[in-house]
């Protein structure tokens, strides 16, 4: 148990019933709906699932944030990394140190896979979740993401 | 990339003041300690000090104090301070920009200039002066792997 500024945050391995809130902390966060994707998701990052794993934090028993990770290796030759994919927090819930606590417990996850380096993929002009990641001490690595439009 | 030499002054001054935010540190501190022209640095100030990121107190135990929120201040508000960092679309028409390799040019030179200004304002002082401390402590333990070219000499 973490304690907050004001309430206690509780931050642990999400559960099934902890999936619909997960689902729309995230909805209120991207102001996407990602139900089939967060079922799909839900179901291959199961605990059973060595390397990955899914953190909630709960105050008051509510859950107002999550984080999803996921140790990856070889592909784009790099060696075993973990992969952050999605790390959220109720927006009145911020600034209260909820996010660090979230990103520590995926970490800590990672070391326990045995990998040593973090990593996530950010969209340029998301500002606030960039700072947030680089307020964690996070630098751009050695890889370079590149793309082009193939639509006719 | 490379600043000019009153943006490198600027950044090292908010981050020291903002280092100490609850004391005045005097021009010349910040000086000695970076090695810097005190003419040059108190100029720098000045400028901080119109943009309402620091104030300055004169007497006995003045100096300057980093005034402004350093977790909502980024590296790119601080350096637009003192050089135009605006993407390349926004200068002077070039001979040669209308053409199809300068039009490619310019977008390969845009995706630089779209990748700092992402980093630079990513990047807040508070964020700054963490990675500074750590990277100090690293360096004591010698565990610091991104030595600086100078330093690994």
């Amino acid at each position: 148990m973490h304690t907050g500024a004001s309430r206690a945050v509780e931050i642990h391995r999400a559960r099934k019933a902890d999936l619909p809130t997960i689902i729309a902390v995230d909805e209120r966060v991207t102001r996407l709906p990602k139900t089939d994707y967060w079922r799909d998701l839900f179901d291959r990052f199961s605990e059973r699932e060595q390397g990955r794993a899914i953190f909630v934090a709960e105050i008051d028993g509510n859950v107002v944030g999550f984080a999803i990770g996921e140790v990856r290796a070889w592909e784009f030759g790099s060696p075993p990394c973990g992969w952050i994919f999605a790390l959220g927090v109720e927006p009145e819930f911020r600034e209260r140190g909820i996010g660090s606590l979230l990103f520590d417990a995926l970490t800590s996850f990672f070391r326990s896979c045995g990998v040593g380096t973090v990593r996530t993929m950010l969209r340029r002009e998301d500002h606030l979740i960039m700072s947030f990641f680089r307020s964690q001490g996070l630098m751009a690595g050695p890889f370079i993401e590149l793309e082009k439009d193939i639509s006719e | 990339m490379r600043l000019q030499k009153a943006t490198r002054f600027a950044l090292y001054a908010v981050m020291e003041l903002a280092s100490s935010s609850e004391h005045y540190v005097s021009a010349a501190e910040v000086a000695t300690k970076y090695g810097i022209s005190l003419n040059h640095l108190a100029k720098v100030l000045r400028t901080l000090g119109r943009s309402g990121l620091v104030e300055a107190s004169r007497g006995v135990g003045g100096g300057y104090r980093f005034v402004a929120n350093a977790k909502r201040t980024t590296l790119l508000q601080i350096i637009q301070l003192f050089e135009n960092i605006d993407p390349i679309t926004a200068g002077e028409r070039e001979p040669g920009d209308s053409t199809e390799a300068g039009l490619m040019l310019k977008r390969v030179l845009e995706e630089i200039e779209d990748t700092a200004r992402a980093t630079l304002s990513s990047i807040s002082l508070d964020t700054m002066i963490k990675m500074t401390r750590r990277q100090a402590e690293h360096r004591t333990k010698g565990t610091d792997r991104r030595q600086p070219a100078t330093l690994a000499r």
